[in-house]
């Protein structure tokens, strides 16, 4: 779904209306082609990015300083590049930021200062390790400690040091049952805090970025895009992305069910048994806390394919640290988490 | 693939919740680990079978509580629909809510209980449908299992039904007797009712023509940001960027800029990587114009001879969502299409009530969940149409000046 015009052109394959077939997943729809016979439709990708486009661009009018969380994770990657279609033949007109927790897989942080170098825009680091050292945030303790929470505290510093009025981040709805119920303007206020039960109502496509000083919007463009839908833009736009979401072969050890990389900040237990397998990545954390799941899929076209059969969602499958509670997004959100 | 968004509307206990949950469920988007989640709740609470509802059930207050509070969203696909649910609850702020989950909705779902028939709620969530101008209205009678699956019992729910949609503004509304809890043509057409001979619900939601439902009429680009990229490479660029609200763009086309009735002529249209051939709703786009007009963030560009509607004094179907009643004398902010004005209330005529449609003309306020018609006097000319013309250039949001919260959502008359 490139610039060239492949709006104008009805090039769908028409899927199989059968009854018995209805609910055979959608993976042969690429996305890409205009459902239907009649001229003027967009496919639903188009449909969506041309919604997230348009958040977008209204956050760069309307707000004084924002900024886009970019982890190198896909989908930092697609807002991105959704950020860099919203602007071409301009420059992506704010900074992008990455909350770095001193534990990332190094081919995400080799990917992301090289993306973000390639895109021309300006890289910010906010380290949690200097909020540690600084006495700002606490190291848990135990063995083999998660960083995932001490996050918060400090994108909330940058955030302040930086006088961000807009914070973009890469969440969608279809990820967790807290964030079901988030605004495409989230409004944080002085603290930082979301308030779930008492959200601005959001119609149509006007969006209210109003705020006092200290307060702040974050901004979800990503709100309506679903796993599958990223996977199928990245495979038809041919976005670029860290090497280890793709099949290769890693020393995995299990642990809570989930196969977790042998590394410098995650150590395998007396019993846990460490052995080599390919494996890729569903969602790129903190190496503490992110599992890999097996898999041979050496492109984001297999990944679709993956994806639309998998009957684990990617949280579900792969993040330690949803798994704490029922309620464990919801509490992280109303702190200030992404 | 095309997209589908739907909001869903039901009272308590109407088995809304479940409905959505057996979309979700037999449609594959409910996953392992959230339907395990589902069961280890449902056999905690001693429930007897597993409870579907909990699926849409977010927030921690909502589990205990047993209640939905805000509007939530949810994503299921089928091959030939990508589908995105609004989900609101029908009992607490429905106003806020049903009229926020219709704002965008290509169809709305009402939900009846085939032993209640149509209650007041039913009135209330087809009435808000119409005033959003949903163009597609689907009325589900539900727990047909519970009434023997009995013919009449639908047959008579849906004669009353159609008789009060006759005095709404309904475009296009069907009628599809099903149970969520067995499932009868949910996703299959039920062997329980062979005397419906219509779609099942999915079926219809796969189907419902909805290409029509835009305005490809009216051109209308509100221009959101504008491109300079001031480089070496490109030292002259110069683009307008925004979201078609309405009718098609072409290169060459005439086109004038308000509010400083300029004319010029498309000169290209660009998304990202080049130029393409034409621009309809709903593509976000950059114009190139061949003259070198004056254009900023606000403007709008038409056609010389398709003009919106250009002034200071609105009138409009005004829905407020806060508890601090409106009235006339009070100033809000207001944001139409790309633009950010200061609004003062000059008159409420009169509120509507959303159960009986009757007009109260003694009314000097608008309390919380109220809707009513309202002129306003903004400080800067909208340019705008008629929200039974354009959903997008016919519409506004009102914000208190004090708190910047979203109190108000108004839909604009025009001349038509």
């Amino acid at each position: 779904m490139g610039g060239q015009s492949p709006h104008l052109v009805n090039q769908c394959t028409t899927s199989s209306q059968g009854a018995g077939q209805r609910l055979d997943l959608p993976v042969m729809d690429r996305g890409r082609g205009i459902a239907g016979s009649g001229q003027y439709q967009l496919s639903q990708l188009q449909n969506i990015e041309a919604q997230s486009i348009h958040i977008i661009r209204e956050v760069a009018a309307e707000f004084e300083r924002p900024v886009l969380l970019f982890s190198g994770g896909k989908d930092s990657v697609v807002m991105l590049h959704l950020a860099r279609k919203a602007f071409w033949p301009g420059r992506i007109p704010f900074p992008v930021m990455h909350i770095d927790t001193g534990h990332n897989f190094p081919e995400v942080l080799e990917f992301r200062d090289r993306f973000a170098e390639d895109l021309g825009v300006n890289l910010m680091v906010a380290s949690v390790q200097e909020s540690i050292d600084s006495g700002r945030a606490t190291e848990e303790s135990g063995p083999d400690p998660s960083r995932n929470r001490l996050q918060t505290r400090t994108l909330l510093d940058a955030i302040t040091e930086h006088r961000f009025d807009a914070v973009f981040g890469g969440a969608r709805r279809d990820e967790e049952k807290a964030r079901a119920k988030e605004r495409v303007y989230s409004f944080r206020d002085e603290f930082g805090q979301w308030d779930p039960k008492n959200q601005r109502p959001e119609l149509w496509s006007l969006y209210n970025g109003r705020h006092r000083a200290g307060e702040h919007i974050r901004v979800f463009p990503l709100s309506d895009w679903t796993e599958l839908d990223i996977w199928q833009y990245i495979a038809d736009e041919a976005v670029d992305l860290p090497s280890i979401y793709y099949s290769h072969r890693r020393q995995v050890f299990r642990r809570d069910g989930m196969l977790l990389s042998v590394g410098p900040y995650v150590t395998p237990r007396d019993e846990e048994e460490v052995f080599e397998v390919s494996v890729r990545y569903r969602t790129v954390g903190d190496m503490t806390v992110t599992g890999a799941v097996e898999s041979s899929s050496t492109s984001a076209e297999d990944i679709v394919l993956e994806v639309a059969a998998s009957r684990l969602t990617e949280r579900g499958a792969t993040r330690a640290d949803d798994r704490v509670s029922e309620a464990s997004m919801e509490d992280r959100k109303r702190e200030g988490y992404f | 693939m095309e997209l589908l968004r739907l909001a869903t509307a039901g009272s308590v206990d109407d088995g809304k919740s479940t409905l959505i949950g057996r979309l979700l469920y037999d449609s594959k988007a409910i996953f392992e680990d959230q339907l395990e989640a589902v069961e280890r709740v449902s056999r905690q609470r001693g429930d007897e079978y597993t409870d579907l509802a909990l699926l849409t059930d977010g927030l921690r207050a909502e589990r205990e509580q047993g209640i939905t509070i805000d509007v939530a969203y949810r994503y299921f696909a089928t091959p030939a629909r990508k589908f995105i649910i609004a989900d609101t609850p029908g009992h607490i702020q429905y106003t806020r809510n049903m009229v926020t989950g219709n704002s965008t909705a290509d169809l709305t779902i009402v939900l009846v209980d085939a032993r209640k028939g149509i209650v007041e709620q039913t009135r209330r969530h087809a009435f808000l449908a119409s005033l959003l101008r949903v163009p597609h209205l689907l009325l589900c009678v539900n727990k047909m299992d519970l009434v023997g699956y009995d013919r009449e019992v639908f047959e008579s729910i849906r004669e009353e039904f159609a008789a009060f949609a006759s005095r709404l503004d309904v475009g296009d509304l069907s009628f599809i007797p099903i149970s969520a809890l067995q499932g009868d043509n949910v996703v299959q057409r039920s062997v329980n009712m062979p005397w419906y001979e219509g779609a099942s619900l999915l079926h219809h939601l796969e189907q419902v023509y909805i290409s029509s439902d835009r305005n490809l009429i009216d051109p209308r680009l509100p221009v959101q940001w504008v491109i300079r990229p001031q480089a070496t490479s490109q030292p002259d660029y110069r683009g307008y960027a925004g979201r078609v609200a309405g009718g098609v763009f072409k290169p060459g086309d005439e086109v004038m800029v308000l509010p400083s009735g300029l004319t010029t002529t498309v000169a290209a249209i660009d998304m990202f990587g080049g130029p393409i051939e034409e621009a309809f709703p709903p593509m976000s786009v950059t114009v190139r114009l061949t003259d070198d007009v004056d254009v900023s963030r606000g403007d709008l560009l038409c056609r010389p001879m398709n003009q919106p509607t250009v002034g200071q004094d609105l009138d409009a179907m005004v829905a407020w969502m806060t508890e601090r009643p409106l009235r006339p004398g009070d100033f809000l902010a207001l944001k139409h299409t790309t633009r950010w004005v200061r609004a003062m209330v000059r008159d409420i005529h009169y509120r509507l009530d959303v159960n009986s449609l009757h007009r109260d003309e003694s009314v000097t306020s608008l309390d919380l969940n109220d809707v009513g018609r309202v002129s306003l006097r903004v400080t800067q000319p909208l340019f705008y149409d008629s929200y039974r013309r354009n959903r997008q250039t016919g519409s506004f949001v009102l914000a208190a000046e004090d708190t910047n919260v979203t109190v108000g959502a108004g839909m604009l008359h025009g001349p038509d």
